[in-house]
Parts: structure tokens; C-alpha cells; sequence
């Protein structure tokens, strides 16, 4: 398993009590595998995600990363643990105003040390891996919404991730351009060997991961019967 | 390029392309600190040759050490006797004791004149004055239009210029040398010591250079000037750290960003400060350049001091003082929480 949560509970103060975000969780996902999460507003996903990603620390249970548990590192560590090992795609894309569509990526070598030519090379690759390769001059301002989400996918691929999480990858986008980029996450998750894990609210989509679960009120539950995820695992765009 | 210069370069990655992409609003922080850098150094530069208007017969003489009269640490004050410098020349520890009378008077050559300060001294300490005669420093020789084997009239007494030479100032008018002749009290005396002396009854002795707040309007004109200099750097600093202040919390989210993506908080702040640097050093170098060349055309006119104690230790405070202000501003990157770039708040 790539990304393991066991048993994880994660509570806020709400008031004089506590809110309880996730209870009890426990989710495998395998390389190479999209799990899709599904569940309303305020049921758990984004709270979800924020432990997969080491951003929050659960109040019990462990989140494991490629073999790597994450309860007790210091913030430095867990900071390390993220630019190796997790790949972030926000629900906005979150591009730097000021940085090209290339640069966007190498700045994930600046935040490991990597030389910037080896960087320059692996960004132009995954730039064209996102079908955007003729955009890499292009600052944010210059690229449609789905481009933009596109170069968001393309910069957390950019360190070779073993864990990928994406969050509402769909949210801004039209149908179309949505199932293009849960297409496009499929398809760079068996290509790029991630444990990727897709949180949505949009169950138009769901076809093509490989693992669906619902979150409810921090619970995770059996895959809905109606949502069938696709059997040969991906889809193309 | 070569790698060195790449791999200095790339930890300042986002920085850099910060300082290209939001021209208007670095070009507008630059222009402040050229301005703020330009003031500081004709400030600078304006205070030195003042200082030097006052002091230089002072800092020129070739002594260690002044003594005055233990009543008074004052060249307007002081009053020492015979008795006093020559038990001087005989402490040990001495090799040079001589006495300076200082006083100002009217100097008048043909139909020019002009107030001078006298400096009466024996040969010891400036060879060519002798009885009859008198050493002009340069500026005053200029106001009074006069050359070697001139004469001019000093307090009633006509006397031949024996030499002119030096940029002799004491108290903001030019310095005349002299003899001593057949004085019996001076001001001060001029010591040249070989190690620590004891003080001969009646005299304090300082330091030359801690002498020059004994001249009156010295410590009140440089104190007020390095006042204003002092406010102008703490100024710098804090409109430094007002902008990077507002810019840190504007691009807060960029940084959330970032560290979710794994940035650690030191590359953070080192791209942060990495930006910082380059602002206060382009903009200080293009005010100083500018201060030396407002300095340089100005200098016949007005006592500018144009050397590398004005120019280049005022430059240097400004970015010192400069990035700690930028240090407090981007400390915040600290406390930007990443999780704040999950979700839809952004």
C-alpha cells in the first residue's frame, strides 16, 4: 500500500465540545489506483485529504505514506515527506501569478534542490504529458480555467509522487472539460504509479476511477451500488 | 551561465520572478530607497565636510593627545601656562609637548578681508612661521587673494606670508599659523605620547579626535546632522519592513501554496530575503552613485566631503538596516498555515 490511513479520528473545538471531522477511518490505496471520495458538504472530505497530506495531525490513528508513518515527525520532516512523496492538486488551481506554465512546475525542483536543467527538461515532459506543451511560455492570466487545472495536475506530478491527492479537481470546470481532467488523473495515475486519491462532490465522473467510498458525518461507507467504478481501471480523455 | 551562478539563482527561484512580474510595484519601493539613499548620502557627505570646517587644523596636527586646563575642556575655555607645557615636555612617556594658542580675529590683505582663526605655534609643529611672518592655509590665502611673500594685516600688524599650504579649518573659518613668540599661556597643548601619561597638575588631557567636542559649535552642528542621519536610516528600515510587510501578507497564499507542496519554511524566507536584498542593494547603489555625482558637482560650493567613508559606510548601513526591517516583514512566512491552500477558500 501506498497511502494508508488506520483508524484515524480527527476532532476540532467547536465551542465548549469538539467536532468530530473524520471517526475512525481506515483507507488502503495501492499504486497505480484512483479511489474517489464522494460525500456531501461538510461530511469530511477536505478534512480527509488535509491528513492524507500530513497538513493536519489526527487526534488517533496513523497516516502512512509509501511505508513512511507520519504521526510524530516534526514539521521540517513532514514538510520533506510532502515534496518527495505527496503530490497536491488543489480545488483552485493555486499558480503562482508571477511564474510562466513551466515554471510553475520547476518551482517544485527549487523547493527539493534539484538542479534546474534536469528541472526544465521534466516539466516541458510532463507540460506535454498534460497536453500543454505549446503553453509553457504562458502565465496563468493566459490560460483558460481547464489549462490552468491542467498545469495544477502537471506540478504535483512533478517531484514523481507516490501519493497523489486531488482535491475537487472539478469544481470550476464545465462537464466536459471536468471529465477531461479525472481522464487525464486516471490516466497519469497508472502511468505515474500514484496512489492517488480524488476527492469530488460530482458523481458524473466516477466511471472512470478505479475505487469509489462515501464519507459521511467523518464515517467512511461502502461504495454506493450505483456507482460502479470502471473495471478496466481509467479512462481515456 | 554557469552552474554556480544557476544553482545561487534558483534559491531565489519564485523571488526573482516576482521582482520581473511586478515591475510598477518594486520599481516604486526602489525609487523610495534611491531617493531615501540619495538624502543619506549627501546628508553624509554634507555633515563630513562640514565637520571638516570645524575641526581639520584640529585632526591634522601631528599629535596624539590635547591637554587643556583642567578647569575648562573648551578651546574657547582653556588657558595653559609656560610652566604647564614644559612640565609636559619633561613627563616621560612624551616625546612632543607643544603649546597652541587659538584665537579668531580679522585678517586683511589690500582691500580684502576676512575672519580668521589663529593658531599661534612654534616651529615645532608648523616650521615656517617665525616673527614677522605668517603660514596661510589655502582657503584662507583664497579669501583674502593672497601668495607666498604677500602681506597681510593681523590685529593691527602687517606680516609676509611665508607659505601657504594645507585645508586648514577651525570653527568654520580658515586657519593663519602663527609664531608663538614670547606667549607665556596658550590654549591648549599638543602631546605626542609614546604610551600612558599621567596628567601635569592643572591639565586634562583627551584624545585628538575626543578633543573635537570641545569645539562648541562642532558637537552641536554634527549632533543635530547624525541625528537626522540616525532618523533617516531608522526611517529606511521601517518603510523597508512597511513593504515587505504588506507584500508578505498579500502573497500569503502563494506561500500556503508552497508549503503544502513541501517548501520548507528556510527556503521560504530565503527566497523572501533573497528578494528583499536585491531591492535595498539596487536601490542603494543607484543612490549612492547618484549622491557621489551630486557631491562631486557641488563640492567647489559647499563643504561636501566626497570619500569612501561617505559614500560607502552609509550605503552599507542602509541595506544592513534595510534587511532587518525586510527580516521582521517576512518572519511571518513562519505562521502561514498550508492548510489554508486546501479547499475553496482561496
Amino acid at each position: 500500500m501506498s497511502l494508508t490511513l488506520t483508524d484515524v479520528t480527527l476532532t476540532y473545538p467547536d465551542g465548549d465540545s469538539r467536532l468530530t471531522a473524520l471517526d475512525h477511518v481506515t483507507l488502503d490505496v495501492p499504486r497505480g489506483t484512483t479511489t474517489a471520495v464522494i460525500g456531501p458538504s461538510g461530511s469530511g472530505k477536505s478534512s480527509l485529504l488535509a491528513v492524507a497530506a500530513t497538513l493536519v495531525a489526527p487526534d488517533s490513528g496513523t497516516v502512512t505514506i509509501d511505508g513512511t508513518p507520519a504521526s510524530g515527525l516534526s514539521r521540517g520532516r513532514l514538510a520533506e515527506l510532502r515534496r518527495h512523496r505527496i503530490g497536491i492538486v488543489f480545488q483552485q488551481p493555486n499558480l503562482l501569478p508571477a511564474l510562466t506554465a513551466a515554471e510553475q512546475l520547476q518551482v517544485m525542483a527549487h523547493v527539493t534542490g534539484r538542479k534546474p536543467a534536469d528541472a526544465r527538461r521534466k516539466a516541458l515532459e510532463l507540460l506535454d504529458a498534460v497536453g500543454l506543451a505549446d503553453h509553457a511560455r504562458r502565465r496563468p492570466h493566459q490560460l483558460s480555467g481547464g489549462q490552468r487545472q491542467r498545469v495544477n495536475i502537471a506540478r504535483a506530478l512533478m517531484n514523481d509522487p507516490t501519493v497523489l491527492l486531488v482535491d475537487e479537481p472539478t469544481s470550476a470546470l464545465d462537464h466536459d472539460r471536468g471529465a477531461a481532467v479525472v481522464g487525464l488523473i486516471t490516466r497519469l495515475t497508472h502511468q505515474q504509479a500514484t496512489a492517488t486519491v480524488l476527492v469530488t462532490h460530482d458523481r458524473s465522473h466516477l466511471t472512470a476511477v478505479d475505487d469509489v467510498v462515501t464519507i459521511r458525518d467523518g464515517r467512511l461507507h461502502e461504495p454506493d451500488p450505483v456507482l460502479e467504478p470502471n473495471p478496466r481501471g481509467g479512462a481515456e480523455e | 551561465m554557469d552552474a554556480s551562478l544557476h544553482e545561487r539563482l534558483n534559491t531565489v527561484f519564485v523571488a526573482l520572478r516576482d521582482l520581473r512580474f511586478a515591475k510598477g510595484r518594486f520599481a516604486l519601493m526602489g525609487v523610495v530607497i534611491v531617493l531615501i539613499t540619495l538624502l543619506v548620502g549627501l546628508l553624509s557627505g554634507l555633515t563630513a565636510g562640514l565637520g571638516r570646517q570645524n575641526v581639520s587644523a584640529i585632526t591634522d596636527l601631528p599629535v596624539d593627545r590635547i591637554a587643556f586646563s583642567d578647569q575648562h575642556l573648551s578651546y574657547s575655555d582653556s588657558t595653559v601656562t609656560q610652566e604647564q607645557w614644559r612640565r609636559w615636555a619633561a613627563t616621560p612617556g612624551v616625546s612632543l609637548a607643544e603649546p597652541v594658542a587659538i584665537s579668531t580675529t580679522k585678517a586683511t590683505a589690500g582691500s580684502r578681508s576676512a575672519a580668521v582663526s589663529i593658531f599661534a605655534v612654534s616651529p615645532a609643529l608648523v616650521p615656517e612661521v617665525g616673527d614677522g611672518s605668517v603660514t596661510m592655509s589655502v582657503p584662507a590665502a583664497e579669501e583674502l587673494g593672497v601668495r607666498t611673500g604677500d602681506t597681510v594685516t593681523l590685529a593691527g600688524r602687517d606680516l609676509t606670508v611665508a607659505a601657504v599650504r594645507g585645508d586648514a579649518w577651525f570653527s568654520h573659518t580658515p586657519v593663519v599659523w602663527t609664531s608663538l613668540g614670547d606667549r607665556t599661556t596658550a590654549t591648549v597643548i599638543a602631546l605626542r605620547t609614546t604610551g600612558d601619561v599621567v596628567d601635569v597638575p592643572g591639565t586634562r588631557t583627551t584624545t585628538k579626535d575626543g578633543s573635537l567636542d570641545a569645539i562648541g559649535s562642532y558637537r552641536s552642528e554634527n549632533g543635530s546632522l547624525q541625528l537626522m542621519r540616525g532618523f533617516l536610516f531608522v526611517i529606511s528600515a521601517l518603510v523597508i519592513g512597511a513593504f515587505f510587510t504588506v507584500w508578505t501578507i498579500q502573497r500569503s497564499g502563494d506561500i500556503a501554496v508552497l508549503k503544502a507542496l513541501g517548501a520548507s519554511t528556510a527556503t521560504l524566507l530565503r527566497d523572501a530575503l533573497g528578494q528583499a536584498l536585491v531591492l535595498l542593494t539596487t536601490g542603494t547603489l543607484i543612490g549612492t552613485a547618484l549622491a557621489a555625482a551630486v557631491g562631486l558637482l557641488v563640492r567647489g560650493t559647499v563643504p561636501f566631503l566626497l570619500d569612501p567613508a561617505t559614500v560607502l559606510v552609509p550605503a552599507a548601513t542602509t541595506i544592513l538596516l534595510g534587511a532587518v526591517g525586510a527580516a521582521l516583514a517576512v518572519r511571518r512566512i513562519v505562521t502561514v498555515d498550508p492548510l489554508t491552500a486546501l479547499g475553496s477558500a482561496r
